[in-house]
């Protein structure tokens, strides 16, 4: 095990920079939408911060990306969001989209809740649970090379992939996006219209 | 919940399923969130054979409500199958769709309810219509066969117009008491 890991609003901005128009992103609760928040300076149209719905996130990407294959769909979550929704990854694997793309910003840490241990620093690999879920791309991210690969396949891959991302422990400061459902769900719904 | 290939239901030539299937056709339902179920086998098969479908199969009936609402993100509408003990797996996650008011269909194949022979099938039978109404879903539920299609069209009204959750409980009366072959 690998001890580098990648500073978490960094990384976000590194994914997120230069953005193409027809890339989506389902932040999880807690921590990653936050950090999609700043990356955006604020609120992007084709963001659906999630303020809620733990262990949904992936999900909300596959319905998104079965709907919409012009959109290139970027589910970036926790690693406690995504041990929530552990079966979604069995459910995407048999569905295979080339337009998903799962992203677990992995700190071992309940964020949100008082950095509480999670499962991943206690011996369970989510890269190894997407493989054998089907994800037969999967990336373990952590070092500014690796964040580059992963980057330009957000941007070019025709195949879902898994990728962990370790980052480090520190707590960035909140940076809060819109709060209202019924405004986010109507902005990423006219940005999806704009894709034709 | 999957049942076991050596069970069999007394009733056969039902065509209600057809029926239903005809709904969510018209109403342009493009994906289906399913968890596999005795009673929605039928129109499951028909949803798998139909190229227009999405048909997803899920671990746990909760993943349908947040496909439900990405699809509706993405410009598709989508139906969730499942049978009463998967509306209590559901309950946190139709917060989303209260929070954000999506509209979000659900058909429900009851258990619990009427000649049930499995005692653990009633608890959660027994609170379907009470979680879900707590949930701010519109429920009603079809005892006979007529009552399907124009309950069913109701619903999807109610979801798809009024931009909220709306559920039809499928009785048992209709599915037929299961039976050990």
């Amino acid at each position: 095990m690998t001890e580098k890991t990648l500073e978490r609003r960094a990384a976000m901005a590194t994914l997120l920079a230069d953005r193409p128009q027809n890339l989506f992103v389902v932040p999880g609760l807690g921590s990653t939408a936050w950090d999609a928040a700043a990356a955006a300076g604020g609120n992007d149209d084709r963001d659906f911060y999630l303020w809620g719905a733990m262990g949904g996130a992936a999900m909300i990407g596959l319905g998104l990306a079965l709907a919409q294959p012009k959109a290139r769909v970027a589910v970036i979550t926790g690693d406690g969001e995504m041990l929530m929704g552990l079966g979604s990854l069995a459910t995407i694997g048999v569905k295979q989209p080339p337009n998903l793309f799962l992203i677990v910003f992995d700190n071992g840490l309940y964020g949100e809740t008082g950095m509480q241990a999670s499962h991943t620093q206690n011996g369970v690999d989510l890269c190894n649970v997407a493989r054998a879920c089907g994800f037969e791309r999967v990336l373990d991210v952590y070092d500014p090379e690796g964040l580059t690969v992963l980057a330009g396949m957000l941007r070019k891959s025709n195949r879902m992939l898994f990728a962990r991302v370790r980052i480090s422990r520190e707590d960035a400061p909140r940076f809060l996006p819109e709060k209202d459902g019924v405004v986010i769900k109507d902005r990423v719904r006219k940005a999806v219209a704009l894709l034709g | 919940m999957t049942d076991a290939p050596h069970l069999t239901l007394v009733k056969s030539a039902v065509t209600w399923p057809d029926e239903l299937f005809d709904v969510l056709k018209r109403a342009d339902i493009r994906q289906v969130g399913y968890v596999p179920d005795a009673g929605h086998s039928r129109l499951i098969a028909l949803c798998k054979a139909d190229p227009d479908v999405h048909d997803v199969s899920l671990t746990t009936e909760e993943e349908g409500i947040a496909l439900a609402a990405g699809a509706w993100l993405g410009g598709q509408r989508a139906v969730l199958l499942m049978q009463s003990s998967g509306v209590g797996n559901c309950v946190n996650m139709l917060s989303l769709v209260r929070a954000c008011r999506f509209p979000m269909l659900m058909l429900v194949t009851m258990r619990g309810e009427w000649e049930e022979f499995n005692p653990w099938q009633v608890p959660m039978g027994a609170i379907v219509k009470p979680t879900l109404e707590l949930c701010d879903t519109h429920v009603t539920m079809a005892e006979s066969p007529d009552q399907v299609v124009p309950l069913a069209q109701s619903a999807a009204q109610i979801a798809f117009g009024g931009d909220r959750a709306a559920a039809v409980l499928l009785s048992q009366k209709l599915i037929g008491r299961k039976v050990w072959k």
